[in-house]
């Protein structure tokens, strides 16, 4: 992840795209370090006080998305 | 919290994708007060001579105000040792490209404006020798680094050289799966060398993407050139149709696959995305002749990107140079960048959407699509300024409509195609070459 030096936001570079992360999905990404998912919706409702459940599909869904893009990886 | 919004941009030419209108404006304002964006991508076209001479070539027919001929295709290296033609065509023609300090402004002023990307392209860049050089000064101002290659020209030294530089991915090119079509297309017998190249590249853990232009000679092969990129090990594979600029455009009627084969093509693509997501992202361009919706093009012409060709010209898109013959370019040996981003008659032309003519002005599509192709306009309808003529509510949709229609009403329609050659420093006014399609 790098970090747009113009807007202080978190973007992922790859051949000829850009793709610009909003907090939410930033905070997401940055926490994908090898953990589960199940720990990052964990860790992501905890410091957000929300409902975990709620969060998972938020979650699932943007990891998926970058998972068929190949930016990020199942390890 | 809300629901995360992930959003792409995606190459100016090739792109088919919705726009995404979230970006922000950080570019400031013009001297006249409009709100300018900042770009996000250099395309760095650092030379034009290639060893390969590909009829769809988006590269200009004519450089430096010169036509691009050949007294000899052998001389140009066609059909002989695709390396020697490199080196040949080198000592011809490198008379007035961007020196490597050159570039090296461009960049720092680049990365100075807000780009993130700069894709190294050509022509062939591997032809300059300096481009390690310029990739390590690329990645020391913090740019992703991508290089768009035919692989020629790429040993094993250069590959850890290239990586040692901090070059993070490569975007290798392929004409077909197999040798005997694809070295017919490339007008040289560059296929093997690209499969050893490939192996390079995934040895020296540079991420590979493989990049297939389709069109009606190897369209039917769709699904083995997708098997041959799984082969390979590619993270990405673009199969894209040829778009029509450029010797593309001169060989159009060569190159159109019919609309039974567009059909076909888009289905195996879908598929093969499905059962290969996670594995390769596939990405499939149509050719927009049969869309009924102009592509966006560029995600709006002085919006995201900037391409800078080899003699220093400053350009909205990379085909604009010999699409809009009275684009007023800019050089970056006599102006900054910064300034031909935001002030420029050529970046201004048509930015925004005050410049629109109807049906586009009242369009709900208007910053959706951005009328479409400027380059597109200009080449199909004589007036870069008129609606992109794909679109169904063009007055010009019926040109395309009958380029279709010649095509698609005739069981064996053929067509001879030119290959692209190297561009030469003085004009010679000779034959090029042509050479007959087999159907």
């Amino acid at each position: 992840m790098h970090t747009d030096s113009v807007t202080s936001k978190g973007v992922l570079l790859y051949p000829e795209g850009i793709i610009e992360l909003n907090e939410t999905a930033h905070e997401i990404v940055s926490r994908c370090d090898g953990r589960s998912v199940a720990e990052i919706v964990q860790a992501l409702a905890k410091e957000y006080d929300a409902d975990a459940a709620a969060l998972a599909s938020d979650v699932r869904e943007t990891l998926f998305d970058l998972y068929r893009r190949k930016l990020i990886e199942w390890t | 919290m809300n629901a995360p919004v992930v959003s792409g941009i995606d190459d100016p030419g090739k792109t088919n994708h919705p726009s995404n209108r979230h970006h922000p404006a950080a570019g400031g304002t013009t001297t006249t007060g409009m709100r300018i964006p900042r770009p996000y991508a250099l395309l760095a076209e650092i030379t034009y001579r290639c060893p390969l001479h590909c009829p769809y070539c988006s590269n200009p027919t004519h450089y430096c105000g010169a036509t691009a001929s050949v007294a000899d295709p052998e001389a140009d290296g066609r059909s002989a040792d695709p390396t020697t033609a490199l080196s040949t065509t080198r000592a011809i023609a490198d008379k007035g490209e961007l020196s490597a300090e050159e570039w090296k402004r461009v960049i720092r002023e680049a990365a100075d404006l807000g780009v993130l990307q700069i894709g190294f392209s050509g022509g062939e860049p591997l032809a300059r020798r300096d481009l390690e050089e310029l990739v390590r000064f690329a990645r020391e101002a913090n740019l992703y680094t991508n290089l768009i290659t035919s692989g020629i020209g790429l040993d094993g030294n250069r590959v850890r050289a290239l990586r040692s530089a901090g070059l993070d991915s490569i975007q290798l090119s392929f004409q077909s799966d197999e040798s005997s079509l694809a070295d017919e297309i490339a007008g040289a017998s560059a296929h093997q060398r690209k499969l050893d190249v490939a192996a390079k590249i995934r040895d020296a853990g540079i991420q590979l993407s493989v990049n297939f232009v389709i069109h009606r000679r190897n369209i039917d092969r769709l699904p083995r050139m997708i098997e041959l990129a799984e082969r390979l090990g590619a993270q990405r594979v673009e199969l894209a149709n040829a778009q029509f600029y450029g010797w593309a455009f001169l060989n159009r009627a060569a190159l159109l696959p019919t609309r039974e084969q567009v059909l076909r093509a888009r289905e195996i693509a879908a598929t093969a995305k499905a059962r290969l997501a996670g594995t390769i992202d596939i990405f499939y361009v149509l050719p927009d002749y049969y869309e009924t919706r102009p592509k966006p093009c560029l995600n709006g012409w002085g919006q995201r990107y900037l391409t800078v060709n080899p003699i220093g010209d400053v350009l909205p898109c990379p085909t604009a140079a010999s699409a809009i013959p009275d684009l007023r370019l800019e050089n970056v040996r006599t102006r900054d960048l910064d300034w031909i981003w935001r002030e420029s008659e050529s970046f201004n032309r048509f930015r925004g959407t005050e410049w629109m003519p109807e049906p586009c002005q009242s369009c709900p599509q208007r910053e959706v699509d951005f009328g479409g192709c400027r380059c597109q306009a200009a080449l199909l309808t004589g007036n870069a300024a008129n609606t992109d003529p794909v679109c169904e509510f063009s007055p010009n949709r019926a040109r395309v409509d009958a380029v279709l229609r010649d095509l698609n009403s005739s069981s064996d329609y053929a067509g001879n195609w030119t290959y692209r050659i190297n561009p030469t420093v003085t004009s010679l006014d000779r034959s090029i070459v042509t050479a007959s399609v087999r159907e």
